[in-house]
Formats: structure tokens, sequence, C-alpha cells
């Protein structure tokens, strides 16, 4: 069992929890994420790795309430445990095995959409450990759904924020952010995008019309997520490829968002009878 | 005479109504039906049949206790070489091993091995849950049911020589053995017919054992893979797992060698002095045709973990399945028979779409025979050429060229070749690929010095041994996709290596 440490709740549906799983958080690095299962009859949850401890053989995630299964897992309150956690899974993000010299010579723009504003965090906090440049754009659609934005301050160099409906910073979406930022004479060797598949395949055409390389990670679905199902299969540059061993990264140019949208949006049908069948028994009447 | 009995025939659930449920479809024999088929057995001298068995299983004395009515000695017999009986006696393919070299088979029908092996296993099993204090009796505790304080005793003294050497120098063997033995570190990864065999054995030597499970659940295949109508997981497969533990074999689960933790930190950090990489082949092959990326595009991995490892057929599961009101499924093995008649039980019209004929499917007859009793479609000498989607990306055919058999290829089938012109669709909602798999790279990716051939597969050495010390592999992460039983056979033999190679290190 995987005792939940700490919990707070970043806006009424987003959550954030430390989880005692120690041999995980020993080996998890930026870029990859976990499985939760909350309890015997719960789904497999792919989710991202926001902060990990070693010391305190800890990993911190963060959920967005959606279905059923997310529901349950945002439930669970401190001293209450997780069934199964497992991980870290996926391969970590490029730089951290990049060589030195060529780490050297990057300027990073780390673009975070909505929940996918955790993950970016430890992607800036690595590369600002790494004296690597790292600017961040957090993007949410109002001012109460911003969340990471005072722990990214010490973790970036510049950071940029932009509401779609201009209640806090910039007035627009991460791809006006991005144009806006580039016009004021920043320039960046690469983007990583992280956010919903839509978010992530819009900013990818902005970078590309700027002429920045963009990576994305991707939020495909999954069961096992050691390459066994398939389900999170995506085409990347013509090829079909496993998110879950081969990603989640990948250059966003070569991606097929529309067919991973799709794809992402394979059970709907299921999980809406399911989330009307479904009560959700867990931290009630305790 | 004894051969002058038929073979007992065995109950099964009626074809019209598992179609609808996933209860197991086999009863197996009842007592009275056990004793009378074991009557049969002629007990040969020569005893082909254990010859056959891949993990050389005493069968004509376990047959000769359970007829001679001692279930708890035919048990006992049986837990010498087996941990998972009630699994090997439903899943095995007796037909081409033990029942296949069966005398009687000769002229008549063989002795039904399988389904005698299954009793033992399930009436010892119903025994000890029914009455706890029956089953403290000395002829169960060999059975695996005592606590693992006596098996490790009992393992020092009856695992002196790993293969049976008939007893000669286990006295000796006793302190030699606590010796190079007793609390020295064994790692298994993966927790299939491999892993639990080879952690048996070693932990009845004496050895501490950990295995290492990727999934929440231990079992591997027996668990995600092979569908409860034909291994119960609570019933079964939980209990003889249980008994694996019983033996002292620690099961860590949700622990992936390769992502969690490496081969390299369990020998160096962790202090295990040897490895077996047991992990089967779980990685899912696709046909690389157009179209299969559509939506309803499933590979028979993903289909049955979801309904297997994840229970997505039982209503108070919040796992998701997507069969529809037809499937496809394409291919022609066991995994394609699960998925099929799976998807059949969720309320679908299943076709299985094989490219060459019925008599060349590589199914056990068995299965062939219950998924045809239960109403599967078999479209015999059809190949998939291209998926058809929807203006939604969602499948809605199968196109496929008709077939024909030519010349025999390489393995001794004749192999099939398209007949040019014959494309047709068959309309279809779900397709569900089971074409084989192939072993998982993550292990050989992330450690040094083990090697691997074009096919993906640990090159090992009969016995078991790696192109790294101290690292040994079998069952499907050396063959490829093959049985449950051939899996154990590696597994024990491995087990049989680690053992001479940590002697030979102290």
């Amino acid at each position: 069992m995987y005792q939940i440490l700490t919990k707070e709740m970043l806006t009424p549906t987003i959550c954030r929890m430390s989880v005692k799983a120690p041999r995980l958080a020993a080996a998890a690095q930026p870029g990859q994420f976990l499985i939760v299962r909350a309890d015997e009859k719960g789904e497999r949850i792919p989710l991202t790795i926001s902060d990990f401890n070693a010391e305190q053989g800890s990993v911190t995630i963060v959920t967005q309430k959606i279905g059923a299964s997310s529901a349950d897992i945002i439930a669970y309150e401190p001293g209450e445990a997780f069934a199964d956690v497992v991980g870290p899974l996926g391969l970590p993000s490029e730089f951290v095995n990049m060589p030195p010299e060529k780490l050297a010579r990057q300027r990073y723009i780390l673009i975070a959409g909505g929940v996918g504003t955790a993950p970016v965090y430890p992607q800036a906090k690595w590369l600002k450990e790494h004296g690597v440049p790292v600017d961040v754009i957090i993007g949410a659609k109002t001012k109460d759904l911003l969340i990471y934005v005072e722990e990214m301050r010490p973790v970036c160099d510049n950071l940029f924020i932009c509401t779609d409906d201009g209640s806090a910073g910039f007035k627009g979406m991460g791809t006006n952010m991005l144009e806006k930022v580039v016009s004021d004479g920043h320039s960046y060797t690469q983007a990583v995008i992280i956010g919903p598949m839509i978010m992530m395949k819009f900013t990818t055409l902005t970078c590309r019309k700027l002429g920045i390389p963009a990576i994305v990670s991707l939020n495909t679905l999954m069961v096992d997520g050691t390459g066994m199902c398939g389900a999170c299969r995506v085409s990347v540059g013509g090829k079909t490829r496993f998110a879950c061993v081969e990603g989640p990264e990948f250059d966003g140019y070569e991606v097929d968002f529309d067919e991973a949208m799709r794809r992402q949006g394979q059970y709907k049908t299921e999980e809406a009878e399911t989330n009307e069948k479904h009560v959700c028994k867990i931290g009630r009447g305790r | 005479m004894a051969n002058k009995i038929p073979r007992v025939p065995v109950r099964e659930q009626d074809p019209k109504v598992r179609a609808t449920n996933f209860d197991e479809v086999c009863y197996g024999y009842d007592k009275e039906e056990a004793l009378l088929e074991a009557s049969r057995c002629l007990n040969c001298r020569n005893p082909r049949c254990m010859t056959a068995c891949p993990v050389g299983l005493q069968i004509p004395r376990f047959i000769a206790e359970l007829a001679a009515g001692n279930i708890a000695g035919a048990a006992a017999v049986i837990a010498e070489d087996s941990s998972l009986p009630a699994v090997c006696g439903r899943v095995c393919p007796q037909e081409t091993q033990c029942e296949g070299s069966c005398v009687l088979g000769v002229k008549g029908e063989p002795v039904a091995i399988g389904k005698l092996e299954r009793f033992v296993a399930d009436y010892s099993r119903e025994l000890a849950g029914s009455s706890p204090l029956e089953t403290s009796g000395s002829d169960m505790a060999a059975a695996g049911n005592q606590p693992s304080e006596t098996v490790a005793a009992r393992g020092l003294v009856n695992g002196g020589d790993p293969l049976r050497s008939g007893g000669g120098d286990e006295r000796g063997e006793v302190s030699e053995g606590c010796v190079t033995r007793c609390r020295r570190k064994v790692a298994v990864i993966g927790s299939g017919p491999a892993g639990l065999a080879c952690a048996s054995d070693l932990a009845k030597w004496g050895y501490d054992v950990t295995i290492f499970e990727a999934l929440h659940k231990a079992g591997g295949v027996l668990e995600y893979g092979i569908p409860e109508f034909r291994l119960p997981k609570e019933k079964v497969l939980r209990h003889e797992i249980d008994d694996v533990r019983k033996l002292g074999v620690k099961i860590e689960t949700n622990v992936i060698v390769g992502r969690t933790i490496t081969i390299d930190s369990l020998m160096d950090k962790e202090g295990f002095e040897a490895v077996f990489i047991g992990t089967g082949a779980g990685l899912p092959k696709f046909m690389n045709i157009p179209g299969e990326n559509l939506c309803g595009v499933f590979s028979a991995n993903e289909f049955l973990t979801r309904n297997n490892l994840m229970k997505a057929w039982r209503e108070d599961y919040l796992t998701p399945i997507h069969a529809g009101k037809k499937v496809c499924v394409v291919g022609g093995g066991n995994v394609a028979m699960d998925a099929a008649r799976t998807a059949l039980r969720l309320g679908a019209e299943v076709h299985i779409v094989y490219r060459r004929t019925e008599a060349e499917l590589p199914a056990r007859r068995e299965e062939v025979h219950h998924a045809a009793q239960e109403g599967i479609i078999f479209d015999m000498l059809t190949n998939p050429v291209e998926v058809i989607g929807d203006e939604k990306g969602w499948v809605k055919a199968l196109k496929c060229i008709r077939m024909e058999l030519g010349e025999p290829d390489e393995s001794g089938r004749r192999s099939p070749v398209p007949i040019a012109g014959s494309e047709f669709e068959i309309p279809t909602e779900t397709v569900i690929m089971a074409l084989g798999t192939s072993p998982n790279p993550l292990i050989s990716k992330t450690t040094q010095g083990l090697e691997t051939n074009r096919r993906g597969c640990l090159v090992a050495s009969e016995e078991g041994a790696t192109t790294r010390p101290g690292v040994f592999a079998g069952g499907d992460a050396v063959t490829g996709a093959a049985t449950v039983i051939l899996a154990m056979g590696a597994g024990r033999t491995a087990a049989r290596a680690i053992d001479a190679y940590l002697k030979q290190k102290s």
C-alpha cells in the first residue's frame, strides 16, 4: 500500500498529493510518469510526476477530477493509502541524458497548459539546477485555474502567465503568449509543451511558425504502461510508437495529433456509462 | 482389465449458457470419476508420459496414489515437481505432451492425465478451504499447505539434489546445503509460470527468493492473459500463488525492472547473488497495415488485460472495454481463441480471421472445439489487408483478401498465398489483433552484457545462463511466445543452474 502523506486542493478540481513510494522516488527523472490504482476495483490511471524526493521516499502527483477514477483518487485523505503506485514509467526528458557540451548551448521555453503545469515543474527545476537558461509560460482558462505559479518562479529565469479571459497575466492563449515573448526579443533553441492534446497541437504549430523545435508529452490511454497493451500507440513521423515506453515525449512536429485525440476518446461512451452508475464510496462515512 | 474402461468423459457447461457468462467451461471430475479414470493407468515401467512432461511430473506415481484413494498422497507427489497443478491441469496442451505419449492412446483414448492432475489439485484445495484441521496432517503438509518454516526445513532435506537422485546422499547435503544455500538472495523477475516455478524450487532448497512483478497482481500471463472461464482467478490461481508464497517466496508487485530498479542495482546494491529473468513475451505484434491505429482496433493483450487483470467483465469494476456488436479477431492461436470467446461473452458476434485453414490453426484442438461450440465463426483462408474507418475515425470494416495454400514453408506448413483480385470487406465494429507477442525489451535495453537475438529474445544456454554471469533466463523471454508448461520447465532448469552457479561461486 502507498500512503498519502500530504494533500491540498490547488483549485476546486485539481488536487496535489505526496505519496510514499520509495523505490519510485529513488528512480524518477523529469519527464517520466507513474500509474495509480486507487483500490481493487479502480482503473490504472497514468499521472505525471510533478516532484520526487528520494530521501523522503515520496513522489508528488497532481490530479484533475475528470471521471470516476480521478474522482476516486482525489477523495483519498492523508493517512489513507492507494492500492498501487507504479513507476517511473516512460523515458526521461531528452535533456537529462544530453551531453554537457550540447546542453550548454540550449535555451529552453517550457509551455504549460492547465494541469500540465505540474510535470513542467520538475523539468524547469532540473534545467535551472544544471544552469541551463529556462523560461516558462503557464496558461489557463482563468485565474482560478492557474496552478504552480509561486512554485515555478524560483526554478526559471522568466515566468510568463496568460489566461484566456485576461483575469491574470497576459490575455490570450499560450500560443499568443509565445508569439509575444518571441517578438519581445526572447529566443529559444527548444520548446517543451505539456498540456491538453489540443493545446499541444496548436502550440506545436506556433512553434513551427517561429522555427522553434517542439517536444510534446503525450497523455495517451494506457493500461499497463510497460509496452504490453498498445493502447497508447501514436503515429509519429508516420510510424506507430508506444507512448508508454518510447515516450511520453516526442517531436511535436512529427505527431499525428488528430489521430491521438481520437484515440484518447476511445472509451468515452463506456466511461460516460460508468460515471452515471458510479457512486464514489471512498472517503465517505469515515 | 483396466484399459477396457473407456476414458471417463468430463462434464462441461452447456455451450449456449456458457457463451453468456464467465464461469468456468469445464467442471472437472468428481471423486468417483477421477478414481475410475485413474484406474485406467497401466503404471508403465517406462512412463513415456513423464518423459513428455516439461516439468517431469511423476505421473504414474501420482495416479497410483489417486487410484488407491490416497488423494493427499497424490497431491504430495505432484507438489514435488509443480506448484501450479490446478493451473497446468487446465491450460497445458496435454494432447501433445503427457497424454500424447500415453500408451493407451495408441489404440484407444489416453488416460486423462490433465483432468486427473486438476482433480487432485482442486480436491486438495477445497478440502484445505473447508476444514483446515484435516489438512494439518502430515500427508497434506507435503502438498504445500503448511507454514513456510516446515517447508524450508523439508526443502533442505528433500532438495538435496535438485534432480531427484533417489535419495542417495541427501543427509550429507543438509549441512552443506545450509552453508551454500541458506539466506543467499536470488531475484526472480516476473511472476508468471517461469518465475513461479524457478522461485518455488529455489525456495524449497533454502534460498531467499524475491519475485519482482511489474503489474499489481502476481501471475503474469495466467492473470492478465488467460480468461476466467478457462482459469478462475480467485478460486484457483490466487490459491496456487499463495502456495508459492508459503514456500517462503516473497513477491514484490509494482516493480518494473528496467524502470523502477535495474538488474545492476539488484546485484550491486541489494545483495542479490543471482537473477532469473522470466519476463515472458508481452509485446503485442501488429500487422502494419493501413488503418491499424483507428479507434476500435485493439491488441489481444489490451483486450484481454482489460477483461482479465482489470476485470472489465464485472459490473463493479471501473475498467472500460469495447467489443460492440461485431468483432473480428485476427489470428489463430490460443490467444486469438481467448480474445474471441471473451468478446462473445461480452455480447458480440465474433469472427476468427485466419490466413490458413482450420487444420493449421495453432490453437489447441480443445480451444478451437470449445470456440466453435459457443458460436464463434471461423473465416479461414482470409487475410486482412486494411482496416477501413468511418468519418469519425472508428473501424467500420476489415478489408481482407482470400488466400490459398501453396508450397510448404520452412515450418513444414503450407504457406498461404493471396488470390489476386479477391479482396472483400467484412463489416465490423471492432478488430482485435492476436498475431503473437515478442519479449519486452525493457530489461535487455537497460542491462549491460545481456545479448538478444534478432527476434528480441534473450540469448541463453540450454541451462538458462544468459551472456551475463549470474543472470539466468527462461520461458517466453528466451523462446518467444510458447506455453505455460514449457516456461515452467525452463524455470526449473534455470533453478538448477542457479543452484550450481551459487555453489560453485561460494
